[in-house]
């Protein structure tokens, strides 16, 4: 399913992106995860405008209505139904 | 402030209802080592916090448990739905399901309604960065606690992501400790 590819994919982005955050709190310094930050963030952007526009926003500010006519944040799948997320089943590092 | 994302940090899709594994799951919610607990305690303590590095981890670990909550939150009341009158009692859930229906509510496993008098804000950031590493390793065992009790896939999936990033917050935690005490063991000039 596009949509659960698309999501999944961009949880990934996500969390490298907040776990690199972490890390560079207590490691400013370093620059190699500095750029990998970076790339990441815009890894994840590219890809969250792209699933915005297909499936509605994301975040409670800051995203564009992309329906001009119906305004979409209030629309199902909120993230705790079991229609919003891709089974991660066996799929988890160990 | 906070921006609201309408995504969870990791998916949850349970569809095989469980009523025992709903009743031990809301430890983590609402329990003493839960994830609304984590979230508060860091939240609280970062006013006092010292040095760039330690108050961004206390923020940016706090903001983490924000989301961790919702997941447990999200796997409790997936655990329930659907669930029949003969499941709710077998797997033991009448004394929450009377009380609270199918909503999930923050409260441990044994049913004591969730508490601030579980965590401190001790305006000492040594004892605070102590504290926080203590409770990393307490909702460790916790979650270790809860695998081995859990049998679906799809339970266990999310379990094991959010026990490995207790380990990762207790590592980062440690590092924060080790800035803070470096700068408090500076000389502190207050006149030259």
């Amino acid at each position: 399913m596009e949509r659960e590819m698309m999501l999944q994919k961009l949880m990934e982005l996500d969390f490298l992106a907040v776990d690199l955050g972490l890390y560079l709190n207590t490691h400013p310094t370093e620059t190699e995860a500095i750029n990998a930050y970076n790339q990441t963030i815009e890894a994840a952007d590219t890809l969250r405008m792209k699933f915005e526009a297909a499936y509605g926003p994301l975040c409670s500010f800051r995203s564009y209505a992309a329906d001009t006519e119906n305004w979409q944040w209030k629309n199902d799948p909120w993230p705790w139904q079991t229609t919003a997320n891709p089974s991660m089943a066996g799929k988890e590092c160990m | 402030m906070w921006i609201y994302e309408k995504k969870l940090q990791f998916p949850v899709k349970i569809t095989r209802p469980d009523a025992r594994m709903a009743k031990i799951m809301i430890e983590q919610y609402g329990g003493c080592d839960g994830e609304w607990g984590a979230a508060h305690r860091y939240l609280s303590q970062r006013y006092s916090m010292v040095t760039p590095e330690a108050k961004a981890t206390l923020n940016d670990i706090a903001t983490e448990e924000l989301g961790h909550a919702e997941i447990m939150g999200t796997i409790v009341r997936q655990l329930m739905q659907g669930l029949t009158k003969d499941q709710i009692i077998e797997g033991g859930l009448e004394a929450y399901y009377v009380n609270h229906g199918f909503g999930v509510y923050p409260c441990s496993a044994a049913g004591v309604p969730f508490s601030a008098a579980a965590f401190q804000s001790k305006g000492d950031p040594i004892t605070d960065l102590y504290e926080d590493m203590a409770a990393e390793q307490k909702a460790r065992s916790t979650y270790e606690y809860l695998i081995d009790l859990a049998e679906d896939p799809d339970v266990l999936a999310p379990l094991r992501f959010l026990r490995e990033r207790e380990v990762v917050h207790f590592q980062r935690f440690g590092e924060a400790l080790e800035i803070a005490r470096d700068h408090l063991n500076q000389k502190h000039w207050f006149f030259k």
